[in-house]
């Protein structure tokens, strides 16, 4: 039997091999769906790798060097984040980390000179803020059901999660289409081919840079269903299957729906956190302050 | 490995064209050929590009923004230009305005002519362009410490 601390290291470890390959192969089923979707055949499976492996062959052509410093503390504190998760441990931490690379990604586009970066930067902005509260309220939710902010003990509480916390769940659905970068709020850059700002907050990074970028989001990937088992850890089964569920719906919403201007995005994205969270979490203090002391 | 090939990604630019090789080109990326098949994605940044695909002819008011745009491709890059003018000037090479093919400006790799270019050249010609490119990779190789684009500068 391995012990705690030495299991939490191996779990990290290996979210960090596996992720990568995980996260590439889910953009690739996704362009794919989204191809067939639009009655296309689309790319094989594994393109998404072969444009990583193609951005690596480019030449790094960089305007600002500290924008090499912000894309790699991106990348690092994205995978950090995410092997924070994955070995159990505090979701608040787990958040900051998040937040902090997203952050970084911001100051690269920012430190470069071009005014679509500029949007770009702004937009990327815009969406933490939009999409921040409902992840904290996600975590104070599980929090309330569980008693514990600590991963580990969420997965291995046993508690039917999403049965006390549905609000919260459709809040996160809300928070994932922004993540993953999907239309209607696919505003600081999206995986589309053409669109209106350049490339939004990925404009001025080329070659190896913007890999980086592309896999980082990759561990983004792995990182946000993983936040979807935890909904379902009482049954690995149902999880994996509401996860499946939960992408599937987000390529379908990409393709039915047009990008939204900015506002909308912030109105809506505090709405459903204002509303569903909130009145989530008010319900269950209720229940737990009031009715079941 | 090489997956330059796998995944070209290309930036159009219309210099001057009448629009008729522009809308070819856009046709053969249309979900008819769904050329994404191939990991041809059509990007609207020249710093994400592999490919430059150019459309008729320059004239003196662009000059800049073609080599500027030129300029901002990440290296290894290809340029095909598609369409006559952009070939040589086409009908339009006597214009007081128009300077000529893109050549007199930036370098092409590959040439398609047509008046308009029909969608099946294009995309015969991108192919063209890919096994370019390849060998320009394999050049960087080579020489990694050498920019191709001021290679020829030393002497």
């Amino acid at each position: 039997m391995i012990s705690e601390p030495y299991l939490s290291i191996i779990n990290a470890v290996i979210y960090l091999l596996i992720a990568p390959v995980v996260g590439g192969l889910i953009a690739g089923i996704d362009r794919k769906v989204t191809a067939r979707m639009q009655g296309r055949i689309g790319p094989p499976i594994l393109q998404p790798f072969y444009d990583v492996g193609k951005l690596f062959e480019k030449e790094n052509v960089v305007v600002t060097t500290t924008q090499n410093f912000y894309v790699l503390s991106y990348f690092v504190f994205m995978a950090v984040a995410g092997a924070l998760f994955f070995s159990g441990g505090d979701m608040l931490l787990v958040i900051f980390a998040f937040t902090l690379s997203h952050i970084f990604l911001v100051l690269g586009a920012y430190a470069s000179f071009s005014p679509y970066s500029h949007i770009g930067a702004e937009r990327e902005l815009i969406q933490i803020i939009a999409y921040e509260p409902m992840i904290i309220f996600t975590a104070v939710g599980m929090y309330m059901v569980t008693h514990s902010f600590y991963v580990s003990a969420i997965v291995t509480s046993g508690i039917p999660i999403i049965i006390y916390l549905p609000g919260i769940f459709l809040g996160y659905l809300m928070v994932l289409t922004i993540k993953l970068r999907k239309s209607p709020f696919d505003l600081s850059t999206s995986h589309h081919a053409h669109q209106e700002i350049v490339k939004g907050v990925t404009t001025d990074f080329s070659g190896p840079n913007l890999a980086k970028i592309e896999v980082a989001h990759w561990y983004e990937y792995v990182f946000l269903l993983g936040v979807v088992y935890l909904f379902f850890g009482f049954n690995p089964l149902a999880a994996v299957a509401a996860i499946i569920v939960s992408y599937f719906l987000e390529v379908l919403i990409d393709n039915t729906f047009s990008r939204v201007k900015w506002q909308l995005t912030l109105k809506s994205a505090w709405l459903v956190a204002g509303t569903f969270g909130l009145v989530n979490l008010g319900v269950l203090y209720y229940l737990r302050a009031v009715v079941m002391p | 490995m090489t997956y330059l090939k796998k995944s070209p990604w290309v930036l159009h630019y219309d210099a001057s064209s009448c629009n008729g090789c522009d809308i070819e080109v856009l046709a053969a990326l249309t979900p008819v050929y769904d050329l994404e098949r191939f990991g041809i994605i059509n990007t609207g940044n020249p710093k994400h590009a592999d490919v430059f695909l150019v459309t008729g002819s320059v004239n003196e008011q662009n000059r800049a923004v073609l080599k500027n745009t030129y300029d901002l491709i990440p290296e290894p890059k290809v340029v095909v230009a598609i369409g006559i003018c952009a070939t040589s000037g086409g009908v339009f090479r006597e214009c007081y305005n128009v300077s000529g093919g893109i050549d007199k400006v930036i370098p092409v790799d590959v040439y398609v002519p047509g008046c308009a270019a029909r969608p099946e050249s294009i995309i015969d010609g991108v192919v063209i362009a890919l096994g370019i490119l390849e060998k320009k990779r394999l050049a960087m190789l080579a020489k990694p410490s050498v920019h191709p684009e001021k290679a020829g500068d030393v002497v």
